[in-house]
């Protein structure tokens, strides 16, 4: 079972948690300035990253908090975690 | 797994919706010294969701501070404030009535970006005391229930097998499980299958 460690309760199993998608992906403020392609780049088109990943977890069955995560999607190692709303650490290489 | 409604429904509820769900189950439990179960009586339950302004006034008025550290409850004359999330608590005073304590925090939080919800039907509460407490739990629930990881006066949520629980550590010995009502024989049930193997 992976160990994530959660910005609030610390390292917790992973049965706890869901997985909310990629992170720092902003609704475009003006929606209906966008063309279709524009659109459908927020909606759909995701980096799909080979190496690191800024993704969204919930604690879901714990504090209930959402927050981003670093994880490697080769090794699926968390190389860190930090609360929503802050930037993405400038982490290098993968750990595994 | 079917169900036998004849043994998880209590013979002649007083009233349904407040009957406890384990009056049944727990007339039949096993006599274990080593892993008891309890089911815990009626309480106050008080979920309380609130902007930093809002959270000094509300353990005033409920006369225990919220905690401010995370998965950690305060306690003072019989009541217990569970911190759930970074704004979000569990208040609980068992044998109490929910009313007056709700109006105190509600007139004290007037004004100030809060919610506060009387939950005190949604979930019964189990104890499992004994020193194979945490052994029986951890066939359910991942969390390294050492006293280091886990000590006395910790609290979170968090799972047993597929039910959502609160879990509290009162003493070493001694844990309490919040669970919503329709999982409560369920919990019970695999808490029963947990302590077969024990005398």
């Amino acid at each position: 079972m992976l160990i994530i460690t959660c910005p609030w309760c610390g390292a917790r199993p992973e049965v706890e948690f869901r997985y909310g998608g990629e992170a720092h992906i902003a609704r475009p403020a003006d929606p209906s300035a966008l063309t279709d392609q524009e659109w459908a780049d927020f909606l759909y088109n995701r980096t799909n990253p080979k190496g690191l990943h800024a993704e969204r977890w919930r604690h879901i069955h714990g504090c209930g908090r959402y927050f981003n995560a670093l994880r490697d999607t080769v090794s699926d190692f968390f190389v860190t975690t930090y609360k929503a709303g802050e930037p993405r650490p400038d982490v290098e290489g993968s750990g595994s | 797994m079917v169900e036998s409604p004849s043994v998880t429904m209590p013979l002649a509820p007083a009233n349904p919706l407040t009957a406890s769900p384990l009056t049944a189950l727990a007339a039949v439990a096993r006599d274990v010294a080593s892993a008891r179960l309890v089911a815990l009586g009626d309480a106050a339950r008080l979920v309380f969701r609130g902007r930093e302004a809002a959270v000094g006034p509300a353990g005033e008025a409920f006369g225990v501070a919220l905690p401010r550290e995370a998965c950690r409850f305060n306690a003072a004359g019989g009541r217990f404030a569970f911190w759930l999330g970074p704004d979000e608590w569990l208040l609980l005073v068992p044998d109490a009535e929910a009313a007056p304590l709700f109006g105190a925090i509600e007139a004290a939080t007037t004004g100030l970006p809060h919610a506060l919800v009387d939950v005190s039907a949604r979930s019964v509460g189990i104890e499992v005391a004994g020193e194979k407490a945490a052994f029986v739990l951890n066939q359910g629930n991942p969390l390294d229930l050492s006293l280091a990881a886990f000590p006395v006066g910790m609290c979170t949520r968090t799972v047993f097998h597929k039910a959502e629980i609160v879990l509290v550590r009162h003493a070493p010995d001694v844990f309490h499980i919040d669970v919503w009502r329709s999982f409560a024989p369920y919990v019970w049930e695999l808490l029963e299958d947990a302590r077969r193997e024990l005398a």
